[in-house]
């Protein structure tokens, strides 16, 4: 019943295999199962649900068959373990959540099952979110799928959404949802060569997703292609009354702005993002997709952003203040881990000292710190204002361009451990993701080509709010002006 | 005033007071809140702090808020916003309380306050808050364990804090009966101290007269009037002793230990110092429509102060009983009930004299009141048409307490019915004379005194249904005759 074959189409055309019954949702999620089995060593899940996957497909076949498909009937896919699935194990890549079986799933990953998807399993992440390497899960570093040419050294899938990330590129899920603080969809896509698109605040509800830093969390698609991340989008987007932020602005069918057409497109191209660290592929890169976006018609525009160089202390501030605050509920008491001690201070000590990692904990003591009686003006308040003049930029911005071409990393997918001792070289990861979560703009990753050693280079398009249509029209552009075919090292299936 | 040892001293008192919102659901989820349910009935995941819960905020408190500041004529600000104040506690279950800090959704108001020798004192209210309730940790269930009931994490609660205008224990308490009783006017609160509907921190310092404000201690959760003014009254002498030795009060939170009668400090422990306040992402900032608190405004119900002085102009009550009339929503619409269409004068005597003494051998509230507004009323209405007399009518009242029937009835049963024929009672009178023949040449010969002997011997012939003011009428003519 499990056909390799299967693993090479992406959405769009399994589920166009599907409404025409070449293949059953059975049959496509058994060879899932399969790849999801045969893609342990990149360690991209922290719990399959293959049974869970039958079932689901089943009723899909069901529904097929009497000619009642859903959007996303049959379609198999994997989700992040910061989303809370009713009665499936859920970490959120913590020691401190051992055992959390909660008794509700997440707005967002509702809405798929009711759509039709097929839960894969629980995809591996940084400890709740944090991190820009998937390797400071309490359950093992995510592999990336690629390798650099004749180098064996495993390297990092980039995150937060890494196992999400690595399980898309290596044919083990067709699409995935993963969450965005900081550029932990974007990011993660970039380095393993496939698209993945941090909607605009409130467009995806946060509601059962676990929190790292509210105001900057968004919940989105990561899919192969520029369209399968459309249609993710349209199951996953709306209004929730559960989410207090999330937005009263009606879904629309997210394919139809796939046209193609951007002739008279502004395209802003910011002279800020030109840092000083950055390789000169990358510099190249970003020069072909302005190109590529000339040609198809648009206008690139040079414009500025001035307050880019405060973007990555600022969200530092913000975000970690906010997790100090969000994880101060691990404490031992209702859920998850428990490390008994002698009186109540010493269990709240020993708890939080076995169950948060170094980087969680390295963050929640810089978020209480920025938010600490005489620190507060100074960090929180004043990043709090900074954002604000960040936001302005955008919207001064989007005046004069419909959106804004970057690079998504300023590099590309490094060695396991390579980064780990040093968080600021980590951290720089973000300086090209950051500044959209804290304007709360959509912004989407579309793999453009390859480093001088071999692995995958992303480009940006960030856009209004609420336009994810200018967005993912433009994306649609530039993958096929890029037309990446690069396919990683490991690919499930292909052992054949 | 508090005589000192060396000399007087002025207590500065403020107070920080805990009012649980009506509301059926929490403040941010649709929990119930209903008091004395089976413990951890009444939580949600959002109240439990689960991972990734959110919180939507429960529009119906915002509008009890809303209308409670504008029932202590403050200031109700358009714009608010709701912050977390971090610390750990495990009846804390987010690790947080969500609560408003520097945008408050009530700004300035005030209390009038009734003192004692008539005068009125206006005490300022700073501020209004809603914010959200904690758990309760059961420390008395197991020997070496803690159990946590979660059915009040999440419960609305409003913070109403005072200026420091209250000089003594007594002005505290008028403050906190007055304060209630605008809250149940308001249908806000319950004001039901037992239950912990309504809690208060007080804030006490001393000072000599005319001095600036000296260092404050907060003791922490009183759950009664007469607490609140024990505790002060023993903190304000508790500093006013360090400060006659020559030593300096230290500012502290203490607690009130009313087994002795007495306030201790909190253990360090006890005392949580940063609260990390920031505003709540998970919240947008609470924005009102000014269209909509007018409306509210003008739907608001009287307040004890207007309907005091409605008593006093319109009823021509005076105004101490109209003050106690109002003093409790409950007696005011009782009373209001009993005067409607009736002399109010009388109805009132009848409320705080009669009513006020039964409820009190009793021992229960109007709410359990043997007799309704409406029986008495029926009873006054007897009164007015001369069925009964004054003099009978306590007797059907207290049969009306006894049995809880209708004076009527009971008028009927026992035959109370006061007689007002002028020849039944002319007859009662000649009998009278005829049997006592010598004290009526007595009175004649100028003994007046026994008019009241021949009025009594008429009421007993007439077992006391004689109507009085004919008696008189009809004796006076016999007698002059």
């Amino acid at each position: 019943m499990s056909d390799p074959a299967l693993l090479a189409l992406n959405l769009a055309e399994a589920r166009a295999g599907l409404a025409r019954k070449a293949f059953s949702a059975r049959e496509l999620a058994t060879t899932y199962n399969d790849a999801v089995a045969e893609a342990k060593p990149l360690n991209a899940y922290i719990t399959p649900t293959p049974e869970r996957a039958l079932a689901m497909a089943d009723a899909a076949d069901q529904r097929l068959v009497r000619g009642e498909a859903l959007p996303l009937d049959g379609i198999p896919i994997a989700v992040k373990d910061l989303f809370c699935t009713k009665e499936v194990l859920t970490t959120a890549g913590s020691h401190i959540l051992e055992g959390f079986h909660p008794p509700y799933e997440s707005t967002v990953t509702d809405k798929l099952w009711r759509a039709g998807a097929v839960m894969l399993g629980k995809a591996n992440l940084d400890e709740f979110a944090m991190g820009s390497s998937s390797t400071t899960s309490w359950y093992g570093p995510v592999e990336n799928p690629w390798r650099r040419p004749g180098d064996n050294r495993p390297l990092v899938a980039g995150g937060s959404s890494g196992g999400s990330a690595a399980a898309v590129a290596a044919h083990a899920a067709l699409a995935a949802t993963g969450t965005d603080t900081g550029g932990s969809i974007r990011q993660p896509a970039s380095f393993c060569g496939i698209v993945g698109l941090k909607p605009t605040y409130g467009r995806c509800s946060r509601w059962g997703v676990v929190a790292f830093a509210s105001s900057l969390d968004h919940p989105g698609p990561i899919g192969r292609t520029v369209r399968d991340v459309a249609i993710m989008l349209g199951a996953m987007a709306g209004h929730d009354p559960k989410d207090s932020t999330s937005a009263p602005v009606p879904v629309t069918d997210f394919e139809k702005a796939l046209t193609g057409d951007i002739r008279g497109l502004r395209v802003g191209i910011p002279k800020e993002y030109r840092v000083d660290e950055m390789p000169r592929e990358i510099e190249a890169l970003w020069q072909r997709g302005v190109e590529w976006l000339r040609l198809a018609g648009a206008e690139p525009v040079d414009i500025s952003l001035p307050m880019t160089k405060y973007a990555l202390p600022t969200y530092y501030i913000i975000a970690l203040a906010e997790a100090s605050s969000n994880l101060a509920r691990y404490d031992g008491v209702r859920f998850g881990l428990r490390v008994e001690g002698d009186g109540l201070e010493e269990m709240y000590e020993l708890t939080r000292a076995a169950g948060f990692g170094a980087e969680v904990r390295r963050r929640v003591l810089i978020g209480t710190y920025v938010l600490s009686a005489g620190y507060y003006d100074a960090y929180y308040l004043k990043a709090q204002r900074v954002r604000a003049l960040i936001a302005r930029d955008f919207a001064a911005t989007f005046e004069q361009v419909d959106c804004i071409l970057t690079p998504t990393a300023p590099s590309a997918a490094f060695t396991i451990g390579e980064k780990t001792d040093d968080p600021i070289a980590m951290y720089l990861n973000d300086v090209f993701t950051v500044p959209a979560n804290l304007a709360g703009v959509p912004a989407i990753s579309i793999p453009a080509g390859l480093s001088d050693d071999g692995l995958p280079l992303g480009l940006q398009i960030t856009g209004r709010a609420f336009d994810e249509e200018t967005v993912l029209r433009v994306a649609g552009i530039l993958e096929n002006a890029a037309s990446f075919r690069h396919l990683p090292s490991f690919l499930a299936g292909a052992g054949g | 005033m508090i005589e000192g040892r060396t000399r007087e001293w002025e207590t500065v008192i403020g107070l920080e007071v805990h009012a649980q919102v009506i509301s059926k659901a929490k403040l941010f989820s649709g929990a119930a809140t209903d008091f004395g349910a089976e413990p951890n009935t009444e939580v949600s995941p959002v109240d439990a702090g689960f991972p990734g819960m959110l919180p939507v905020l429960n529009r119906f408190c915002v509008e009890q808020a809303v209308k409670t500041g504008l029932g202590l004529s403050a200031e109700i600000n358009l714009n608010s916003v709701f912050e977390r104040k971090n610390y750990f506690y495990p009846d804390l279950p987010a690790g947080y309380q969500i609560s408003q800090y520097q945008q408050p959704l009530v700004g300035y108001g005030r209390v009038s306050l009734d003192m004692p020798d008539g005068t009125t004192r206006e005490i300022g209210v700073t501020r209004l808050h809603l914010e959200q309730d904690a758990g309760k940790s059961l420390h008395d269930q197991h020997p070496t364990l803690t159990h946590l009931d979660l059915n009040r994490a999440g419960v609305a609660l409003m913070e109403i804090v005072s200026e420091p205008d209250l000089r003594s224990a007594e002005e505290a308490g008028i403050y906190l009966r007055k304060l209630r009783s605008i809250l149940r006017y308001l249908d806000t609160c319950d004001g039901n101290m037992e239950e912990g509907s309504l809690r208060c921190d007080c804030n006490v310092s001393v000072r000599r007269p005319g001095e600036p404000l000296g260092t404050r201690c907060e003791i922490k959760n009183l759950n009664s009037i007469r607490y609140v003014m024990q505790a002060i009254e023993y903190e304000a002498r508790r500093q006013i002793e360090i400060l006659e030795e020559g030593g300096r009060v230290e500012q502290q939170t203490r607690l009130f230990d009313s087994g002795r009668g007495i306030t201790r400090p909190m253990r360090s422990k006890e005392e949580p110092h940063d609260y990390r306040y920031f505003p709540d992402p998970d919240l947008l900032p609470l924005v009102l429509d000014p269209a909509w608190v007018e409306r509210l405004r003008g739907e608001l119900p009287e307040r004890p102060d207007a309907k005091k002085a409605r008593f006093v102009s319109d009823y021509g009550l005076s105004d101490d009983d109209a003050g106690v009339l109002v003093a409790e929503k409950e007696t005011a619409l009782y009373f209001e009930r009993v005067a409607q269409r009736r002399d109010p004068k009388v109805a009132a005597n009848w409320v705080m004299g009669d009513l006020f003494g039964v409820l009190n051998r009793l021992g229960v509230g109007l709410d359990q009141s043997p007799v309704a507004a409406e029986q008495l009323g029926a009873m006054i209405d007897l009164i007015a048409d001369g069925t009964i007399s004054g003099r009978l009518a306590k007797d059907v009242f207290a049969e009306m307490v006894a049995s809880g029937a209708d004076a009527a009835a009971i008028v009927e049963a026992k035959g109370l019915r006061q007689v007002t024929d002028a020849t039944v009672i002319e007859a009662a009178i000649d009998a009278v004379f005829a049997a006592q023949a010598d004290k009526v040449a007595e009175f004649r010969a100028g003994r007046d005194k026994l008019y009241g002997f021949f009025v009594g011997q008429i009421m007993r012939a007439t077992q006391g249904k004689a109507n009085p003011a004919l008696v008189n009428q009809l004796l006076n003519k016999k007698l002059a005759g």
